[in-house]
């Protein structure tokens, strides 16, 4: 047998994570990145990674964690994927243990846990604030181990744009374009294995980091891969303004005792500290006895925009709401969230371990992505996605810390199966005839671009796109505002064609590279407002007024774009599997009767105890 | 979620370094932006991004910059502001005095404007083998037990995120030099601390001892004071120098 090659796209946690899989299990990987891998946005995230391994003797088990997360997602994700996650989640974080990630330890020198949302366990291992970062720097180091023996090739530098298609309709390529060069060329190979991220910047600005366009998955998109659950945007609670991003300030922050209020009186204006406590209204905690500041992110947003827009109440004249800490210690607060405490006395100015913090909500993550398989592949065969730009794990809200637990999940299983596929249809060479229908449609499309004239602004089209994507398609959403938003949406296309680069130089062309992004942001977000407009109803992070409860027999389904010239179509007829956990009203005030029971004893504790 | 406003007929001004390509001649262009709240250097690359028009109103092209993550955690915006190497998007602008000076770091190769190729960073961790030296990632139990002291340690050195501060400042480092810098010295001290990764102690010291290695610094102690994540960059030189020390002498009566 030859020895497979893929091509991974991505090097974030996910994309990492598969090459390592892949180099393990003797292929070769060329691995592209847009920017150095070291710098993907996997670093932003904060507060930790979930794993049921007990080491606080609640009784917590992979059980639980599966059915907080089926229920933190509304029951909108397939369940056995979900258990197969959880169950694995513990080993996860003992390889990175492993790999000399410096997470926080117990005294006896274990690795600790905090609370997150959508649980009532410590469940969260962390290294200090900056888990995303410490993660990604392990998987990081291990691939350049496999780089410097010559077994992966990092393409840095490099944005894919198209995958190449064979006759069969198999994919064995990508068309990528050197960012700094221009050169254009295709990467062959026996699969694909997409690890692009999230698309935030669709919205503008939100928590998301410049290079989270989802340009390349809108390319899969373009060429027939399904794309599933569109509308599921997460909205995370607690971010801080700013004129390029909202900075995000983690949930750990609330999962080490911060608490969120408003003044009690809407037209209060005084500063935090003259506001004595029967003055303050701590509505999370009112209205959420049992799980307080730590329900699930897509309840508290709702709450803090209803708190702030309908009620009228403000911190200080400003539309946001105070999240506290000054009660906790400082000394503490510095060594378990110093990372994000420095990100707001940097950019505000302002030590939060004496004045609380003023947030607000923020385009955070999608739920949504590539519609896949059990295996990370998609409906295009040879094409496998992973991490947040795949569908599969999070249902209709994702719960706070399980994000890299399902990058890391996915990479190991996109890694093993995209191998086998590889491996079980390798061929000779394939024909370097294969790519070149597809590299001569995106010369075609470059140079088009290039020759656009017109009084169009592309910088000023992608801030009307975030400004109208934000206002419509967000937190809450009305019919007629998406009917709109679709036409608006299909305006905004026709203006990027009267958008002239601002640089026709052969170099280093940003301009260039923008022009292809945006059109293909347009793409995602027509599919994430016609699925937001189909689904009649409220479930995790998709809110409507009109349809205010959860629709289970008319929508328990996924939802599948499909990519037409005309824009996308819907379908629905891919039920969810529920095998595992029955549905369930999904309640964070008190304990519902049907949820199991965390177990007793030392038995099930798996702290200490290798899998 | 909000929209950026303007505030009043404030303007910053702002001259950029521009090298069309590696190997044309650099050049100034100066720029008049308008003021924003919370104002960094990147928002004004780009209100120059959209309008690319200098102060004496002459067209030109978009400056190109590198940028991620916008807070500080990716490294990606490193330049030099008003003299000084740092991330631009922690640069505000309230506390820069104008007009702002911008230009890319001078120890790597300029791609374009204010991209430098920083790749040579990226070799030198290879070079001083700044990993664990995993024997699978199948499930092969936990990771080592160690203190809550020994983790505040290691926390605080793994978090370089190769930005090239310390390796712009450092006199040492640069085209004409082998020296690896700062950063990938205290790579070799973070690994070394660490019970797994000091099973490798000896072989990782070596790398550094040859041209170019630990010696080579000049000591003269830059590097620490523009670590934007403050990382005790001297102290991890003076402790990989000694560990080279004793690793040598070890060597010398072949222990």
């Amino acid at each position: 047998m030859a020895q497979p090659r893929v091509i991974v796209v991505g090097g974030g946690l996910a994309g990492l994570m598969a090459t390592i899989k892949l180099a393990e299990a003797g292929a070769q990987v060329d691995l592209l990145s847009i920017v150095p891998v070291k710098r993907s946005h996997s670093v932003c995230a904060q507060g930790g990674i979930n794993g049921a391994v007990n080491t606080k003797g609640e009784g917590d088990s992979p059980e639980l964690h599966f059915y907080d997360t089926v229920k933190g997602g509304d029951f909108l994700a397939h369940q056995p994927p979900v258990r197969d996650m959880t169950r694995e989640a513990p080993n996860i974080i003992y390889m990175f243990d492993r790999m000399g990630v410096p997470f926080s330890r117990t005294p006896e020198g274990l690795i600790d846990f905090r609370r997150f949302g959508g649980t009532l366990h410590h469940r969260t291992a962390h290294a200090g604030a900056t888990t995303g970062q410490q993660l990604l720097y392990a998987l990081d180091e291990q691939v350049r181990r496999f780089e410097a023996d010559g077994k992966v090739t990092k393409f840095e530098g490099w944005e894919s744009f198209d995958p190449v298609l064979d006759a069969t309709g198999r994919c064995v390529g990508v068309v990528a374009m050197d960012i700094r060069s221009m050169e254009i060329r295709a990467f062959l190979g026996d699969a694909v294995v997409f690890a692009t991220g999230g698309l935030g910047a669709i919205f503008g600005f939100g928590t998301n980091s410049v290079v989270n366009t989802g340009s390349a998955i809108a390319g899969c998109y373009q060429a027939g891969a399904h794309y599933g659950n569109p509308e599921f945007i997460q909205i995370h609670p607690t971010a801080i303004s700013g004129g390029d991003k909202l900075r995000l300030m983690s949930e750990s922050v609330r999962g080490e005792g911060g608490r969120v209020w408003v003044p009690k009186n809407p037209k209060d204006n005084r500063s935090p500290a003259s506001i004595p406590e029967t003055e303050r209204w701590y509505f999370l905690e009112e209205k959420y006895p049992l799980y307080g500041n730590l329900v699930p992110r897509d309840i508290a947003s709702r709450e803090i925009h209803h708190v702030v827009y309908n009620l009228g109440h403000r911190v200080e004249g400003e539309e946001a709401v105070y999240l506290d800490l000054t009660h906790r210690d400082p000394d503490y607060l510095t060594k378990k969230l110093g990372g994000v405490l420095e990100i707001y006395e940097k950019f505000k100015g302002q030590d939060p371990r004496r004045v609380p913090m003023k947030v607000a909500p923020a385009v955070h993550y999608s739920m949504g992505g590539l519609w896949v398989d059990y295996k990370q592949m998609t409906n295009i065969p040879g094409l496998f996605a992973a991490g947040e730009c795949e569908f599969q794990y999070h249902g209709a809200n994702r719960l706070g810390a399980n994000a890299l637990v399902a990058c890391v999940y996915g990479g190991i299983v996109s890694g093993v199966t995209s191998f086998e596929w590889a491996a079980n249809h390798a061929k000779k060479a394939p024909a370097s005839t294969v790519a070149d229908s597809a590299l001569s449609r995106f010369r075609e499309r470059t140079k088009a671009i290039s020759a656009r004239g017109g009084a169009e602004n592309l910088y000023a089209i992608r801030r009307d796109l975030g400004a109208l994507m934000v206002r419509n398609v967000t937190i809450v959403r009305e019919n007629s505002e998406l009917v709109k938003t679709q036409q608006k949406l299909v305006d905004l296309a026709a203006r990027t064609r009267k958008a002239p680069l601002p640089d026709q130089g052969p170099w280093a062309n940003q301009g260039l590279v923008h022009a292809l992004e945006i059109e293909n942001m347009i793409d995602l977000a027509r599919a994430i407002t016609a699925g937001a407009l189909a689904r009649d109803e409220s479930r995790g992070a998709h809110y409507k007024p009109a349809f205010e409860k959860r629709d289970d027999a008319k929508w328990l389904c996924t939802t599948k774009a499909i990519f037409t010239p005309d824009g996308p179509k819907l379908d629905f007829t891919e039920k969810i599997d529920i095998s595992l956990l029955p549905l369930a009203e999904r309640r964070y005030d008190v304990v519902p009767a049907h949820a199991p029971k965390p177990s007793i004893g030392t038995a099930s504790g798996s702290a200490g105890a290798a899998h | 979620m909000e929209s950026s406003q303007s505030a009043g007929n404030r303007t910053v001004q702002v001259r950029v370094m521009r090298q069309e390509n590696p190997n044309s001649t650099p050049r100034w262009e100066l720029f008049e932006v308008p003021y924003r709240p919370n104002m960094n250097v990147h928002m004004c690359l780009l209100e120059i991004q959209e309008r690319p028009t200098t102060i004496e109103g002459s067209q030109t092209t978009p400056p190109c910059w590198e940028v991620n993550c916008l807070e500080e955690v990716c490294g990606s915006c490193t330049m030099v502001i008003n003299g000084r190497v740092r991330q631009a998007c922690s640069a505000l602008v309230d506390t820069l005095s104008q007009p702002i000076t911008i230009e890319p770091m001078s120890k790597f190769p300029v791609v374009r404007d204010l991209v430098v190729d920083r790749s040579r960073m990226f070799e030198e961790l290879k070079k001083v083998k700044a990993w664990v030296p995993l024997d699978g990632t199948h499930a092969l139990g936990n990771g080592p037990r160690y203190s809550q002291e020994e983790q505040s340690t290691a926390y605080v050195l793994s978090r370089c995120m190769t930005c090239g501060c310390c390796v712009e400042a450092c006199p040492q480092y640069g085209p004409g030099s082998a020296f690896i810098g700062p950063a990938a010295i205290n790579q070799v001290r973070r690994f070394n601390l660490h019970p797994t990764g000091a099973l490798n102690k000896g072989e990782r010291i070596e790398t550094v001892m040859g041209p170019g290695g630990i010696t080579d610094c000049g000591n003269a102690q830059v590097c620490a004071s523009v670590c934007p994540k403050e990382i005790p960059l001297l102290e991890s030189i003076a402790a990989v120098a000694r560990d080279a020390t004793v690793h040598s002498i070890r060597r010398w009566f072949g222990k």
